[in-house]
């Protein structure tokens, strides 16, 4: 790790202030993967200006029924809080189902949002990454690609974006509210994470000196639920995970919302499976049309050309158990 | 766990004796290699080559010696030349200790994508983890074979040892197989595997002249102690390991790898006492684990299910600067009475890290073809593949005709059907439900050999009756000196809490390497003479005195209890015959020597010994998504005696657990193009995490094996063979696919 200063600011217009001037800076929140990236030596900090100490920690309700959640709630406590748990049980079903209860209690949600991939040839330094250096090329393309995304790459990446958190606020339609010396702007959860291109390296539309102080959620949809495949019964990233959100009135799909996670470089909305599933009948059948319609422009390699399936089926089970789950209550 | 216990209460042995170092271990007490402190300790990292094969062309160095506390950079321009590795001899197999056969830093050659290339020294383990960080060396790339799929037609055949044959022909299984009524014929493929001991490996080394400490958890204080000797050319007596405790070994800390090397050359070459430890990529990069396999089993029966024939057939790989073959088809020259059996070995050699020794190695990966193909046979026969294995049952060792030391799989069988429920499986595939779930019953028939070794042991009675077993022994976490108290306690007749076991140091004398499933029964074997030595001893002493009641007693009259020798209700206590003596102690040694090791040998070809059982598997498969879950399982054994009921389980356990992550989730990702490990972490490289563990169900079947010391067979690796197939065969069951290539996953069942 190479040596950096560090900074503790006591209020937010103190810490926008620190990384305004100071541009080789990053924000520290739980550390559970940035300290990480510092240890292997791919993010190399010059001052890392640690934010935990700043009163973004709480969870409030909003007029007309949304959530406002501070940049620094930790995950625990955010997939226990109980209006989380009753009304939007995709987020803390997609919270639970990442990482280690240790690293839950340190991450916080700000952080969560700025993962970086767990690509193996992003985190070993003797492989050519075009993220990590760019224009180094890419080594996962014609390399283990088990973990790789199969929709939204480009010749230049094919990593994903490895939060469970993410896929769950994608489907909830969240906005990012971001700080910094210039104020304060809102950004749509789904378009603050970018498709590689051929410029990989840049992974959201956050500036440089841009400091997460809030996730919002609209009022909660209809019944949710968070469904993650991998290959091990936990701690272990998705190979496909599946929010969805599904109001069904006579037999007709009311209401949809429907977010992929281990098959993109970003947490995918699949709006086109929305579109063909809205209105229409609520069927096994139209789930995985819809899933195909979805997953059609996916660009598959060896390693991973099991995804499409994987995540038809994930899709498919999840809408039916949304059913099943409306049908008993 | 349980067991039938026929013995005297009072007695030690089959009881579930807490382990002696629990409480150490729990409350963090028990220190671990990389846990000793040295007022002047440094501290090295190391820096790997990114390259397969090659020569380094220079080793620019100057950024990390300008970061401040470097104190030294060790590459192949500056180090002190260690002496090479010896050349392996099986006249003495400490030769086989050395790893690899690099000699590191003393070349400009580069053998495998990670072997270290540099050494620094420093004041503190994260400035040396730095600087290592900005070594740059500078390559001159040449060809490499690190493809074992691309190089596996390649192979040649692999030659037999008087440790291990590698091929076996009996009748004409090519023909029988041809003219089977019945007959399966499957290719299976294994992936590498790597360990992933939870304490990484660590060393501290202190040179104090041409004296050398070693602070390492090693699973072989004698090849260690003897391997450093001749790589420093420093005399054995001037070496001292201390090892108190292994944070897991598994075969990974069997052998002498750069790690322990290098640190012992960073501690000379700097005149520090020097802190190495290597990171969890670090133990990738240089500890060697399991090589892939690609495997032929082809069986051949009668319409009754009797095996007409039995081939074997197996590809491995070593690394051209060394490994270890394993003895894949081991199991099949014991399992089945086929009258024509054909066994063969082969081996390719790749441009990669040597392998080595791990968890069972050879008989898991072996049983998971040879097992996954019988249960295949009984789907084709529609026969019950537990009464398929009752069939086929020999009565003799099938390759050779030699008797079995006792043989037990009937009744392991009998014993599991009944507790696991097998009746209420409903033979069809994919016909158990629950819910949605796809459930699934398997079974497999776990093997091993049984071995033992020389081992010195030193037991010393005290005038106040305390008694101090001494031998250096390897605790791995089983429990390895607990064992020995309740032997020893036993055999004296005095309270365990008498009994202090010193085993954590190679000045003591030195017991067996810990492995192979083999250290408890060799030293008990010593322990038991000694203790015998010591009684006689304690009997003649007592004898010269008028008014003892034991004069004139032979010791097979008496029984050794409370603490002394007694005959009916007259005896005395060791203090009463030592204080009467005016001795303050009587002491028993006995040493192990090459005559120890030709009489282990020759007691191989009389008996054919083992450890074996039956392994009972349930699963659960999505149907949409192919995830298995193992729902439930049981082991039934046969490992001789069971000396503690406690940690006997929990190793069966354990080894159970290695099992299921051989079955469904480990795979070391060597990447094709490069011969890099893709996944050299705990995050990527998927040990089975407490979700995927159910609760397991063993079960002893504690009858002593008339051949061994107290009737006891290791317990080490046998609960880890027959996993992978029983959890393959209760996949098969629940879905209808045979999976024949390792690990399990999602994408081979969708």
């Amino acid at each position: 790790m190479r040596p950096f200063a560090y900074v503790k600011p006591a209020d937010v217009a103190e810490a926008v202030q620190a990384v305004a001037t100071e541009p080789g800076a990053k924000f520290l929140g739980g550390g559970t993967n940035l300290v990480d990236l510092m240890r292997e030596g791919i993010e190399r900090p010059h001052t890392v200006v640690d934010v935990t100490g700043l009163p973004l920690d709480e969870v409030h309700e909003l007029p007309g029924g949304g959530l406002r959640i501070g940049a620094l709630v930790r995950n625990s406590v955010l997939a226990a809080h109980p209006r989380v748990r009753t009304s939007y049980p995709v987020l803390s079903q997609a919270i639970l189902a990442g990482a280690s209860a240790q690293l839950r209690n340190m991450a916080t949600v700000g952080g969560n949002l700025l993962q970086r991939t767990r690509c193996p040839y992003f985190y070993d330094l003797a492989a050519a990454c075009n993220k990590r250096e760019p224009g180094a090329g890419c080594d996962a393309i014609g390399g283990f690609t088990r973990s790789h995304a199969i929709l939204g790459v480009s010749d230049s990446c094919i990593a994903t974006h490895p939060s469970d958190m993410c896929v769950a606020l994608a489907a909830l339609d969240a906005v990012v509210e971001v700080r910094s010396v210039r104020g304060t702007r809102r950004i749509p959860l789904v378009d603050f994470h970018v498709l590689p291109g051929d410029t990989p390296h840049v992974e959201t539309t956050l500036a440089a000196d841009e400091l997460i102080t809030a996730v919002e959620l609209p009022p909660s949809p209809a019944p949710s639920r968070y469904r993650k495949v991998r290959d091990r019964a936990s701690y272990a990233f998705a190979l496909v995970s599946v929010a969805a959100a599904l109001e069904v009135r006579d037999g007709t799909v009311a209401a949809v919302r429907l977010a992929l996670g281990g098959v993109a470089p970003k947490p995918w909305r699949a709006r086109e499976a929305e579109r063909l599933l809205l209105g229409g009948p609520a069927t096994e059948e139209a789930f995985r049309q819809a899933a195909d319609a979805e997953l059609a422009p996916a660009t598959a390699r060896p390693g991973n050309a099991f995804k499409s399936g994987l995540a038809r089926a994930t899709i498919t089970a999840t809408l039916r158990e949304l059913i099943i789950e409306g049908e008993a209550a | 766990m349980t067991t039938t216990d026929i013995r005297a209460p009072e007695k030690y042995v089959g009881r579930p004796v807490d382990r002696l170092d629990g409480p150490a271990k729990t409350t963090g007490e028990a220190r671990y290699a990389a846990e000793h402190h040295y007022p002047d300790l440094a501290y090295a990292a190391l820096v790997h080559a990114t390259i397969a094969r090659g020569r380094i062309t220079a080793m620019d160095t100057a950024a990390a010696r300008a970061v401040p506390g470097v104190i030294e950079i060790l590459t192949h321009e500056n180090a002190p030349a260690m002496k090479p590795a010896p050349k392996v001899s099986l006249l003495d197999i400490s030769t086989m200790a050395s790893g690899t056969s690099v000699n590191y830093l003393a070349t400009d050659e580069v053998h495998w994508n990670g072997q270290p290339v540099a050494v620094v020294v420093a004041e503190t383990s994260e400035v040396a983890r730095h600087a290592a960080a900005l070594v740059r060396p500078a390559y001159q790339e040449l060809p490499a074979v690190v493809d074992f799929a691309a190089e596996e037609p390649n192979a040649a055949p692999q030659k037999s040892s008087m440790l291990a044959e590698t091929s076996a022909d009996k009748g004409d299984a090519h023909a029988a197989l041809a003219t089977a009524q019945a007959s399966v014929d499957l290719r299976f493929t294994t992936p590498p595997h790597n360990h992933n001991a939870l304490e990484p490996h660590a060393t501290i080394a202190v040179w104090d002249g041409d004296r050398l400490t070693v602070h390492e958890g090693t699973q072989n204080f004698g090849w260690l102690r003897k391997h450093l000797a001749k790589r420093f050319g420093v005399p054995e007596r001037n070496i001292r390991v201390v090892s108190p405790f292994v944070g897991g070994g598994f075969g990974g800390k069997g052998m002498v790898w750069a790690g322990t090397l290098l640190a012992v050359l960073a501690a000379r070459a700097t005149g520090r006492p020097v802190r190495l430890a290597l990171t969890r990529a670090g133990v990738n990069h240089t500890v060697g684990g399991r090589t892939a396999s690609t495997q032929r089993v082809a069986l051949g029966a009668d319409a009754d299910g009797r095996l007409t024939a039995l081939i074997h057939t197996s590809v491995s790989r070593t690394g051209r600067i060394g490994g270890t073959p394993e003895q894949i088809t081991s199991a099949s020259r014991h399992l089945y009475a086929a009258p024509n059996i054909h066994l063969r070995q082969h081996l390719v050699q790749l441009d990669l890290l040597a392998n080595t020794s791990m968890r069972a190695p050879g008989e898991s990966i072996g049983t998971f073809a040879l097992e996954s193909a019988m249960d295949e046979l009984a789907w084709e026969l529609g026969m019950d593949p537990i009464e398929l294995r009752m069939r086929n049952e020999p009565e003799r060792n099938p390759v050779d005709g030699k008797r079995f030391a006792r043989r037990l799989l009937r009744e392991a069988y009998a014993v599991g059907a009944e507790r696991f429920g097998w009746r209420e499986r409903d033979p069809r595939p994919g016909a158990m439900r629950d819910g949605r779930w796809l459930v699934g019953m398997g079974v497999a028939s776990a093997y091993h050999p049984s071995w033992k070794l020389p081992a010195s042991v030193t037991v010393r009675l005290s005038a106040d009756g305390g008694v101090e077993v001494r031998c250096a022994m390897h605790e791995i976490g089983v429990g390895a000196a607990t064992v020995q108290a309740q032997i020893a306690a036993d055999e004296l007749g005095v309270p365990l809490e008498a009994v202090r076991v010193r085993y954590d140091d190679s000045d003591l004398p030195l017991g067996a390497m810990a492995g192979g499933s083999m250290q408890t029964a060799s030293v008990a074997e010593s322990l038991l003479a000694a203790c015998r030595k010591l009684k006689q001893s304690a009997l003649a002493l007592a004898r010269r005195a008028a008014d003892s009641p034991l004069r004139g007693r032979r010791l097979d009259e008496l029984e050794a209890r409370d603490g002394g020798l007694h005959h009916g209700a007259s005896g005395e206590t060791y203090a009463e015959i030592l204080a009467r003596a005016g001795r303050d102690h009587l002491e028993a040694a006995i040493k192990s020597g090459a005559l120890g090791m030709v009489g282990m040998l020759r007691e191989r070809r009389r008996w054919v010994k083992a450890a074996c059982g039956a392994q009972f598997c349930e699963v659960r498969v999505d149907p949409d998504t192919g995830e298995v879950r193992v729902s439930r399982w049981l082991g039934v054994f046969d490992v001789g005696r069971v000396i503690n009921v406690k940690t006997t389980a929990s190793q069966l356990r354990g080894g159970i657990v290695m099992g299921i992550g051989l079955a469904l989730t480990e795979e070391t990702q060597v990447d094709p193009r490069t011969g890099r490990i893709m996944n050299a972490g705990l995050a990527e490289y998927h040990v089975p995490v407490h979700a995927d563990i159910p609760h397991i169900d063993v079960h002893c079947l504690d009858e002593p094996d008339p051949t061994m010391p107290l009737g006891l067979v290791g317990v080490g690796e046998v609960s880890i063979t027959g996993v992978g197939a029983a959890v393959a065969n209760a996949v098969r069951h629940a879905t209808g696919k045979r999976i024949v290539d390792l690990p399990i996953t999602i994408d081979k069942l969708l």
